[in-house]
């Protein structure tokens, strides 16, 4: 049976498709302003990279913001069950899942099945999102990219009194003004937002197999943060903005067996 | 770092002031406060009691600098230095830093004393909003504190945010206030809480279209609510009086007051001087202390 799962995300789509449970193909496209357009685009050239017709898909499920429009959906399921889902299947081990995108922070307590048993989220504030990342580069004026990787360049830990982004913003200033190495800075910025997610990963309990995904997967100085922060490693899978359509896709195939 | 060229939409005026009728040559007790706050710093100089001088600027990334700074723009023209100031009290974020200061105090405890000096000796409640923290304070007749609650962890409720939001729109930041009023009918409050959140939320309202004056009405809504809600935890007893910078944007007191239903005293002094201004009256306090204890 042909299957897919839509992830409709407010940056991006992403597309998965299963044949037979295993992996067929994916793909990515912008959302831009026309997200069920840019949705059934991303489907055409999932189903083209997996060498079938798009109209040969049977089922669909969807997840994501914007899950309720996605064009041809039979069913929809919310994103914690579905990044639970995903991860259950990349890495079977993983009883955590942090979910971290811009604006957005999760963590998700999952038990063998990739079934969710708890889970917190922040989305009142930037202090523990990406979005803090991205200003503290615009202040520092450097790529988000570089931003992160100039943080594994230090080896001082600077902390940064202030929690708010905005209040920090003022703070990195004057850092730059005593003259406080860039890399240093990156290092107390994203020491910061690990600590902030710690927090909230802490409040439902965690697990030493920890899966992170989600936007700041992508950020290595996010990633050593957190690391040094937990005292153990987290695991980082491959394609890790897929697991969402994947988790769709896998629900897909649960509600047709 | 690259010099910044736009117009800074944000900075606000600074100013000093001081009474050219008194001569202060006269007085028998020169005390002074001085509030380093962590956007603004404000200098105030009492002449036996009696308001003489003032003045308020941003704080510098040096807080003994800016401390320096406000007390002598503030003695400015009056034939007064620092060294002619019998005794001083900082307080504020960088109290511990004011190098000619003789002891530092809280800007809680300041502010309810400098509350009860201008608002009189019926005010019960007195929220301070200020650039990085917003307070409020529940006080006795004698402007002791009786409870506080603050909020300094967060930009929403602050001047800071409401710099930000002065930015964003390219709106001077005096301005802010009565253009938010300036609108047909009230919009919903901005719903993030974050103001980085509330930035992009912003920026798409204008996008679809709003009005520059809409969306500030928003805002200044939505900083009321969050403050009202600091205010209902505490209970707001009457008198009600506001003191710091946002003290002066009406576009959030008006709907903090329609909010609360409940109108804010008015004083003939500058709101922003308040905790200066307690930590004065703290020190002249002192110093009839010390001459009672001499005398004995």
């Amino acid at each position: 049976m042909i299957i897919a799962g839509v992830d409709m995300g407010s940056k991006f789509v992403k597309v998965v498709i299963l044949k037979d449970g295993a992996i067929q193909g994916k793909a990515t496209e912008t959302t831009g302003f026309e997200p069920i357009e840019a949705a059934s685009r991303c489907l055409h050239s999932a189903a083209e990279a997996s060498g079938i017709k798009a109209t040969s898909i049977e089922y669909i499920t969807a997840t994501g913001a914007g899950r309720k429009v996605a064009p041809g959906a039979n069913s929809d399921i919310t994103d914690v069950g579905a990044a639970a889902k995903g991860v259950a299947r990349l890495h079977p081990p993983a009883r955590t899942v942090l979910d971290i995108g811009a604006e957005e922070g999760r963590s998700i307590k999952i038990d063998a099945n990739g079934k969710v048993v708890d889970f917190a989220v922040n989305e009142k504030c930037a202090a523990g999102a990406g979005a803090f990342a991205e200003s503290m580069a615009r202040a520092l004026e450097v790529s988000l990219e570089e931003f992160g990787k100039l943080s594994l360049q230090s080896n001082k830990s600077i902390p940064m009194n202030a929690q708010c982004a905005v209040f920090a913003e003022s703070e990195v200033v004057s850092l730059m003004h005593a003259q406080t190495p860039k890399q240093d800075i990156s290092r107390a910025v994203h020491d910061a937002i690990a600590s902030r997610i710690i927090s909230m990963a802490r409040r439902i309990g965690i697990t030493q197999d920890l899966v992170l995904i989600g936007g700041l997967s992508y950020n290595p100085g996010f990633v050593d943060a957190l690391n040094r922060g937990f005292e153990f490693k987290v695991h980082v899978p491959a394609d890790a903005e897929y697991v969402g359509a994947l988790g769709a896709a896998i629900t897909a195939e649960e509600r047709n067996r | 770092m690259t010099t910044n060229t736009a117009k800074e939409f944000w900075r606000w005026k600074e100013y000093n002031w001081h009474d050219s009728a008194v001569d202060p040559k006269s007085a028998e007790i020169i005390t002074a406060g001085v509030d380093v706050g962590s956007v603004s710093s404000q200098a105030v100089v009492l002449l036996d009691g009696q308001l003489y001088a003032y003045a308020s600027m941003r704080t510098g990334s040096n807080s003994p600098d800016s401390a320096i700074k406000a007390m002598n723009w503030a003695l400015e023209n009056t034939g007064l230095t620092i060294a002619d100031l019998q005794f001083t009290v900082g307080t504020g974020y960088g109290r511990v830093n004011v190098p000619f200061a003789n002891r530092a105090i809280t800007e809680i405890a300041c502010h309810a004393r400098g509350g009860n000096f201008m608002y009189g000796p019926t005010v019960r409640t007195i929220l301070d909003m200020g650039g990085q923290d917003c307070k409020a304070i529940l006080c006795d007749e004698n402007g002791k504190v009786t409870n506080f609650l603050m909020n300094d962890k967060c930009a929403a409720g602050t001047g800071r945010g409401m710099e930000v939001f002065a930015d964003l729109l390219g709106v001077p930041i005096e301005e802010v206030g009565d253009l938010s009023l300036d609108v047909d009918e009230e919009p919903p409050p901005v719903s993030s809480t974050c103001v980085v959140f509330a930035k992009s939320e912003a920026a798409s309202l204008l996008r679809e279209g709003w009005s520059k004056k809409r969306v500030l009405a928003s805002y200044c809504s939505a900083m009321a609510h969050r403050v009202v809600s600091l205010l209902q935890r505490i209970g707001v007893v009457k008198d009600f009086a506001i003191t710091g910078g946002i003290a002066k944007n009406r576009g959030v007191v008006v709907r903090l007051e329609k909010e609360l239903n409940i109108k804010a005293i008015q004083s003939k002094y500058d709101a922003q001087i308040a905790g200066a201004l307690g930590a004065a009256l703290f020190a002249k306090a002192m110093v009839e202390k010390q001459r009672k204890t001499v005398l004995q």
